[in-house]
């Protein structure tokens, strides 16, 4: 069997949960089948520059191809397509703008895929929200399967991705409720999908306090080790404040790790640490207190797999179905609603070391138990056998016509996405 | 395919988040959600708290709105198309009628003039419409106002109830309960005697004028009823027979209890032989002396 991972950006230092899971995945299913993965030679998700040299590379034993993009995107007119397709009554070529200024798309690759359709059995696409994902599953519709990494966010509102989800071969979710979302979304329940789930990869003895003395930091703290914008960055400080004020002396110093430095304020408990690398990340995980993922709108979060593999507790958002029930299911961490629950509940974290200790032992045996990789691969060629015995069904939906593209009538995703809740 | 339904059970973050959540209920006293807090401080309560806002004519106006909009519509065969030519300006109106017949021939003024009418009654049923709602909301409001003050009134009259209750049981409990209460000067002899130790009972013997007096109110033989009035004078009666004869009290006498000034006298009596004969046996006295000059009625 051979296949084809599709993925935006690819290496070892890619952040990104999607790009982190597409690089797991084809480490992992390599095991299985060939795996190709077909890329960009960008490195930044800001400036979509062509960093790294196009055609064929090898990272870790995994043949990559690389294509060039065709031109950065223009995030002024990337804001002012949001504006419209979120909020206003707008037409499906409104969408597929948004699409291509959301992320440059690579014609080479797209062309590539369309070439050599019949040299892979399938092509798995990850991450729903980017053109090559879009495309490209629609190029192969009859062998592109889905790992859509969906988030509760407007974006999967937009109807084109609706159309995807009922047009590819297959889908792999994170979790039963990110597969409920698309579901609700899509109404694709006839398309084969399976809960996968994602398997997780960290060091048998990590280094915190490398973590530690490299970035000269001191006493317990809290970590926010997924990406934010800035949005949320800047509500997390807000109420990190309030449990700051809360514990004058003592108490939990906040760090926030990631690849891109964001604004805080000063503070000589917050902290960013930016341009952060992978076992950099994992070693901040293992010294920390407790791992939180702010995120709203995420339905599954890689970080806290990983903190539970570490044997570390997590605080996550509760307004996030997904993330409430990877909490609730493990056992690993707990749920904020509101800013006084942050508080009471950082506290209690602080407080009890025997909490955050069972805490982090349920989610170290929750990952045991299902997040093995081989656990997580073993599904994934199970789904791609039961694909290929299946063969013959046919996929795939009507397109719409050029002038029904500009007919501006679909509904803003913002409400579609809230007619949902 | 097996998925996440197994798990853990060591803990239980459901119950802890709960707890948690009810020690911030226990701190703050509600536990609205962030989004109920957003819909509670968005809600306008200037109708609530501003009685400009309030129209006094509010009732006159939906009358007057009311006929106005349920004047009947005319049919359209009997509209008069006139109204769309009418004008303050006299030479203005001339200049319309005279062209009116060419006007004719480019619009169909009677149907301009039907929906004009009916345009109007549209208006009028708006206007009506407004007026209902801000009579029912005004309802609404005044309800809800009243309903919360209906609740206040009643917790009031529970509280209320509960007080009267509670004395009510007080002031029963206080009428079964005769307290004695020593005098001061019965206190202040009490503690001279104490530290002294002695001083001659003559000086508190009661005067012979009062001892008939005290003896007419108590009847000889009457039973011990628990009163500590009853038993005082019992007891100054055995002293005082103590005091003349030094015999022992009559045996068919009334069983005498020693009631401590705060005791009640509806506690059972206590058999009081030895503190009695100790005093009939000429023992120390100044107990009893003090107790006779309190309740000396001079």
């Amino acid at each position: 069997m051979k296949l084809a991972i599709v993925v935006q950006r690819y290496g070892p230092a890619a952040v990104d949960d999607a790009e982190r899971h597409a690089r797991y995945l084809a480490e992992h299913l390599a095991e299985h089948a060939t795996v190709e993965v077909l890329t960009t030679c960008a490195r930044s998700d800001v400036t979509w520059a062509n960093e790294l040299p196009a055609g064929i590379d090898t990272v870790g034993g995994i043949l990559v191809r690389r294509f060039p993009v065709a031109r950065a995107a223009n995030r002024n007119r990337f804001a002012r397509l949001c504006r419209r397709v979120f909020s206003e009554t707008h037409s499906i070529a409104d969408e597929l703008r948004w699409l291509r200024a959301s992320a440059p798309v690579s014609r080479s690759l797209l062309g590539y895929l369309r070439k050599h359709r019949a040299a892979y059995d399938f092509g798995v696409f990850v991450d729903y929200r980017h053109g090559h994902s879009y495309y490209g599953g629609l190029t192969l519709s009859d062998r592109a399967v889905l790992v859509p990494h969906a988030a509760c966010d407007p974006s999967i509102g937009l109807k084109i991705f609706s159309q995807l989800f009922r047009s590819v071969r297959g889908m792999l979710f994170d979790s039963p409720e990110e597969q409920t979302l698309v579901h609700a979304i899509a109404s694709n329940q006839t398309v084969p999908n399976v809960v996968g789930g994602a398997g997780v990869d960290v060091p048998h003895s990590p280094q915190p306090s490398q973590f530690r003395h490299k970035h000269n930091i001191r006493g317990p703290f809290a970590i926010v080790a997924s990406r934010v914008d800035a949005p949320q960055c800047q509500r997390l400080t807000d109420v990190f404040n309030q449990y700051l004020a809360e514990h004058r002396a003592g108490g939990l110093s906040l760090v926030v790790a990631g690849d891109d430095a964001m604004p805080l304020p000063a503070h000589q408990k917050i902290r960013c640490i930016a341009g952060v690398t992978e076992p950099d990340r994992l070693d901040a995980i293992a010294g920390a207190e407790v791992v939180i993922v702010p995120s709203e709108s995420q339905h599954f979060s890689r970080t806290a797999l990983e903190a539970w593999a570490l044997g570390k507790p997590v605080l996550v958002n509760g307004a996030s179905k997904g993330l409430f029930g990877q909490v609730v299911r493990s056992n690993g961490g707990l749920c904020y609603r509101s800013d006084d629950e942050f508080v009471a509940m950082l506290t209690a974290l602080e407080q009890n070391r025997w909490l955050c200790g069972s805490l982090g032992k349920s989610g170290r045996q929750y990952v045991r138990d299902h997040c093995d990789w081989r656990l997580v691969g073993r599904k994934y060629h199970e789904m791609f056998q039961q694909l290929q015995a299946s063969r013959d069904a046919t996929r795939g939906t009507a397109r719409r016509g050029w002038l029904n593209r500009l007919r501006r009538e679909v509904a803003p995703s913002a409400d579609v996405v809230r007619g949902l809740a | 395919m097996a998925d996440f339904n197994v798990r853990s059970d060591s803990v239980n973050v459901e119950q802890i988040m709960e707890q948690i959540r009810a020690r911030i209920r226990e701190k703050r006293g509600v536990d609205y959600t962030e989004a109920e807090i957003r819909d509670l401080a968005s809600a306008r309560l200037e109708k609530f708290i501003d009685p400009h806002n309030v129209r006094s004519d509010l009732l006159e106006e939906f009358h007057r709105v009311r006929s106005a909009s349920d004047a009947p519509v005319p049919a359209d065969d009997v509209v008069d198309e006139s109204v769309l030519f009418e004008t303050h300006r006299p030479w203005l109106r001339g200049l319309r009628k005279l062209l009116r017949p060419i006007l004719k021939l480019f619009l169909n003024t009677k149907a301009l003039a039907s929906l004009s009418l009916r345009a109007k009654a549209e208006v009028a049923r708006r206007s009506r419409d407004q007026v209902t709602f801000e009579l029912l909301h005004n309802a609404v409001v005044e309800i809800t106002r009243l309903g919360v003050e209906v609740k206040n009134l009643t917790m009031r009259v529970e509280s209320l109830q509960s007080r009267l209750e509670f004395n009510e049981r007080r002031a029963r409990a206080l009428e079964s309960v005769v307290v004695y209460k020593p005098a001061e000067a019965d206190a202040a002899f009490a503690g001279r005697t104490t530290s002294q130790d002695a001083r001659p009972t003559a000086d508190f013997r009661p005067r012979p004028d009062a001892a008939p007096a005290a003896a007419s109110t108590v009847p000889p033989s009457g039973p011990s009823t628990g009163g500590s009035a009853e038993g005082q004078r019992s007891r100054r009666r055995r002293r005082r027979r103590g005091r003349r004869g030094g015999g022992a009290p009559a045996p068919g006498g009334p069983a005498v209890g020693t009631t401590p000034p705060s005791q009640p006298s509806g506690a059972p009596d206590v058999g009081d032989s030895g503190a009695s004969s100790q005093n009939d046996a000429g023992g120390p006295e100044h107990d009893d002396s003090g107790s006779d000059t309190d309740l000396d009625p001079q």
